[in-house]
């Protein structure tokens, strides 16, 4: 047998010849046909695919019962989802990372309109973070990926990667139920599926550009159909501060609607005399041209891009009335009232829809895919180390959280408690035009001198609405206040809270507000964001009314600290007055001084 | 020959085994299949290289400046009253699907840049479920795909999908843009609801999400931006009843469209315009074609095929009793009284392809009366 092989092993011998030569040739072809870029770019995708894992993060309820996906964006564990991801599984939740390591992490801030959750892992302080992107520069057909965890697959916390591109930008999707509103979202055609809620979208280079949590489904069921929304990682950063603020945060409304118009027009047709917008000039038939820096042609256009800001943020706007063009500074109200969401939140609660994804469209299908199962939750204890981070308080997410805000921002601030409560402060200054001004306060009473004339006001219980002097908007009670803080800090009476960070100033910079009730006003103080000293202050004697607005400078050393040595007193778009302090002193005699 | 045995002879002597034994020929199968791998990689590559050289944007504006969003009638539940399009001529010519939202043989149609316009229903093509619009712009030369391409297509190759699927795209915005590769080329074997699709040829079936709500009539280029076919509707598989995403090939739109354009006299003409096109002087009868639908029984009277008269061109044609008249012409005919309109436009020699549904097939058969001239 073997002796008659020969022939058939000669023809054979051949083919392999030929076989050897066409891998030669075809080695060659492909090296020449797939440059080295090609190369060079498989391998960088394949690095950032295994960089950006690592930042991924598979959520679940305490109970086991369901979950989500996230993605870490500070190396101390702060970490994005969904709001319907995070309100499910309550306070604390089990955190899978790629290291195969569960850990323990507790929910900060809560923005329910937006779907947009921050939770934070706990025990270790070098999680791997993810880069911020800048989902405006996203451009339709970019390269895009989704990283988490559809169907809750892994086993071992290693996330899915699907990958797709951007089919389209500045999508606007209506809310889900009475929430869940995608504002200015990115659209991709990368697989979402459920399990993929709350997880990153990361741009081709693995910068985070947005958080996945919602897709079109509509008659087959909840699975990927090749539309998912993404909420923009722009939107967010907006509402970062807030969030880490441990509050349930609130979207935002003009106070103003408008309509398209022929020619790309967009015209107020309804307006609220109370809002801050009519306050700035606008009125009913002006043409809105831009918002936030971003040109307007239709009505949607502003719902898209209004829908991204916060409440109590401050947006250019940009209006015509005729041929002539005004801009103005435009402070957003709350879109829904004083707890308003805590009751859609509690509603929600209590008829556990979606939740995974939630699809806007396909009740019928709901039952589809058992990620969340809304069975009475075995009551679970809260581990320790969640306990310890966290503190209830009606409106807050967590209120440990604000509270660690407030504490450091009493430490870095420099003016804090430099003020002596149990006496009288005196402030004598000169104004612009060379006026001598004297401001006098205690707990009591305030007293205030310029060449516009003397005013005085005694402090029992609320503030009236009239405190003078006219026209300053209260400056004596904003006064008040500013002395209060300062010589009390947290221990005065009233309420306090850190909001965030909110534009404040000429140039809309961003700065810490802390808010505090105290004698039925609303004051917000704004602390520069570097340096923490108290830079401005707004006091609100009525929803419906301008703030006295003061602005501080100039600071100098002052007994232990540091006190501003240049005032500038607003109200609405006009300077009450504007002076520099000649001396602050707080003595017994400081009465006699000011009775001169 | 000799000198390459003698080499082959030479390249061998190293490899002493495989001249011997068994395990040495799976040895040698085993070459085969590394050679094999080798070439499938050289074509990885090649793609690979293919797809580094698109510009994706110009590519989109390309395609965005071509595709429409088209509203019409519809709204109800899965009844979408929007669906996708393309322009494939200067002076307007929209195709898209055929559908319930072309109802009222005129819906709105909304350019890339946003403009919009009111287009018309210039005719269908039945079969392959392809409707033509025309937009009036007024003498503008509009930007729109070259239905005389034809594409160079083959499984594996990679694709983009424009269309308003779900109608994200409102206003102005332009439309969703999806990315696939085209898995197969196949007749399609699908149906739609209990209803199996009329167009059995083949389409190409695309691996992305691409036939959604909305997504119909919207077009499929390859990475350079030329059109390879036009989105279907949402069909699931007859045999897995998986959804189906699949487009009808460039060619079968051009055909389909020309099919359009040819069956009227007049392209640019429509029936709802205001001036009335010219009739013929002495029109086809049902007499002189030879068969006769159901009486007006009832106001919208189903055209329905009656009798056919022994030795005419209907029968000769093969139509038969119980056949429902979908179109006469390129004419949609809805009813009886439709049908007798569509015919006062045909002249009595002329010849006539009349659209029937038999069963469940669609029939096209073409009645030739030269043949037999009265």
């Amino acid at each position: 047998m073997i002796m008659q092989r020969p022939t058939i092993m000669q023809r054979t011998a051949l083919i392999l010849f030929y076989g050897a030569c066409l891998f030669a040739i075809t080695t060659q072809a492909a090296e020449a046909a797939a440059p080295r870029e090609v190369f060079e770019a498989e391998a960088n995708r394949i690095a950032v695919i295994d960089r950006i894992s690592q930042q991924t993060v598979a959520i679940f309820d305490s109970a086991g019962q369901g979950g989500g996906s996230g993605v870490l964006i500070s190396s101390d564990g702060y970490a994005l989802t969904n709001f319907h991801v995070a309100s499910p599984c309550g306070v604390a939740m089990k955190c899978g990372l790629a290291d195969g390591k569960l850990y323990d992490a507790v929910l900060v801030g809560l923005d329910p309109t937006g779907d947009v959750a921050l939770i934070k892992l706990l025990g270790r302080t070098d999680f791997p973070a993810a880069e911020l992107g800048d989902s405006d520069a996203a451009r339709q057909g970019d390269w895009v990926l989704v990283l988490g965890n559809p169907f809750l697959l892994a086993e071992d916390f290693q996330p899915t990667v699907t990958y797709g591109i951007l089919s389209g930008t500045h999508r606007y999707q209506y809310p889900a139920g009475t929430l869940l509103e995608y504002a200015d979202c990115l659209q991709t055609d990368a697989s979402i599926n459920p399990g993929n809620s709350g997880g990153p979208l990361f741009d081709a280079e693995g910068r985070l550009i947005g958080i996945n949590g919602r897709g079109s489904f509509e008659k087959r069921g909840r699975v990927n159909v090749g539309v998912g929304y993404a909420i923009s990682i722009n939107q967010i950063k907006r509402f970062l501060s807030h969030l880490k603020a441990g509050r349930l945060v609130d979207h935002a409304t003009l106070g103003a609607t408008v309509a398209s118009v022929e020619g790309g027009r967009v015209v107020v047709d309804d307006l609220l005399e109370s809002s801050d917008a009519y306050r700035r000039g606008l009125r009913y038939g002006d043409y809105l041209v831009a918002f936030g820096g971003r040109d307007l042609h239709s009505a949607n256009a502003l719902k898209n891009v209004l829908g991204t800001y916060p409440t109590g943020w401050r947006v250019p706007v940009e209006f015509r009335r005729e041929e002539q063009a005004f801009r103005a500074n435009v402070r957003l109200a709350s879109l829904h009232a004083m707890g308003e969401l805590e009751s859609l939140i509690a509603n929600q609660a209590k008829n556990p829809t979606p939740i995974e994804p939630p699809g806007p469209k396909d009740d019928k299908e709901k039952k589809g895919l058992p990620i969340l199962l809304p069975k009475k939750a075995k009551k679970i204890e809260m581990p320790e180390a969640v306990k310890q981070v966290y503190e209830k308080r009606e409106g807050f997410a967590n209120y440990w959280f604000n509270r660690q805000y407030q504490q450091r921002l009493a430490e870095s601030c420099r003016q804090w408690k430099c003020l002596d409560p149990s006496r009288p402060l005196t402030l004598k200054a000169t104004d612009r035009q060379g006026e001598s001004v004297r401001l006098v306060g205690d707990e009591a009473t305030g007293e205030f001198r310029s060449q516009r004339g003397q005013f005085f006001a005694r402090f029992e219980g609320a503030y009236h609405e009239e405190v003078g002097p006219p026209g300053s908007g209260g400056f004596l009670a904003a006064s008040a206040e500013w002395r209060q803080l300062l010589s009390h800090g947290f221990d005065g009476s009233g309420e306090v809270f850190y909001f965030g960070q909110l534009p404040f100033g000429e140039d809309l910079e961003l700065h810490d507000c802390l808010v505090t009730f105290h004698r039925g006003a609303k004051t917000h103080f704004y602390f520069d964001a570097k340096r923490g000293d108290l830079v401005g202050m707004e006091l609100f004697l009525a929803d419906d009314r301008d703030p006295c607005e003061v602005r501080f400078s100039d600071f100098q050393a002052w007994g232990d600290g540091l006190l501003p040595f240049t005032w500038h007193v607003k109200f609405g778009d006009s300077t009450y007055t504007e002076f520099k302090v000649d001396h602050y002193s707080q003595n017994a005699q400081a009465k006699e001084f000011a009775d001169e | 020959m000799p000198f390459l045995e003698e080499s082959v002879t030479n390249a061998l002597t190293p490899w002493p085994s495989l001249q011997k034994k068994g395990p040495g020929r799976r040895g040698l199968l085993l070459a085969l299949a590394a050679i094999f791998v080798a070439v499938h990689f050289f074509l990885v590559a090649n793609f690979a290289t293919a797809a580094d050289h698109f510009d994706f944007a110009s590519v989109n504006r390309y395609a965005q400046q071509r595709s429409v969003k088209i509203y019409g009638a519809g709204g109800m539940r899965q009844l979408e009253a929007y669906q996708s399009g393309m322009l494939v001529s200067s002076e307007g010519h929209v195709a898209t699907a055929q559908s319930l939202v072309l109802d009222q043989d005129e819906a709105t149609v909304v350019l890339g840049d946003g403009r919009r316009y009111t287009g018309r229903v210039v005719g269908v093509d039945l079969v392959a479920e392809v409707a033509l619009l025309k937009i009036d712009a007024e003498g503008e030369e509009l930007p729109h795909f070259d239905l005389s391409r034809t594409p160079d297509v083959f499984t594996g190759m990679r694709l983009l999908a424009f269309s308003n699927l779900y109608n994200v795209a409102t206003g102005d915005e332009p439309v969703s843009v999806l990315h696939g590769s085209l898995s197969a080329i196949a007749p399609l074997e699908a149906r739609r609801g209990a209803f199996a699709t009329r167009y059995r040829g083949e389409v190409y079936i695309v691996d992305a999400a691409t036939n959604n709500p909305g997504a119909a009539g919207g077009v499929l280029v390859d990475l350079a931006g030329n059109p390879i076919g036009m989105l279907g509707k949402e069909v699931r598989s007859q045999v897995t009843g998986a959804w189906l995403h699949y487009a009808l090939p460039w060619s079968q739109v051009a055909a389909s469209v020309e099919k359009i354009r040819s069956g009227r006299r007049d392209p640019s003409s429509t029936e709802l315009s205001s001036t009335a096109p010219e009739l013929p002087e002495r029109p086809a009868t049902f007499d002189s074609l030879g068969f006769h639908l159901l009486p007006n029984v009832v106001p919208r009277t189903p055209p329905y095929v009656d009798y056919v008269t022994q030795g005419s061109l209907a029968q000769g044609a093969g139509i038969l009793p119980d056949d429902l008249v979908l179109a006469i012409g390129g004419r949609i005919t809805g009813t009886r009284t439709e049908v007798e309109r569509a015919l006062s436009h045909v002249g009595l020699g002329e010849r006539l392809l009349v659209t029937i549904l038999r069963d469940d097939q669609l029939v096209e058969v073409e009645l030739k009366p030269s043949e037999s001239k009265e």
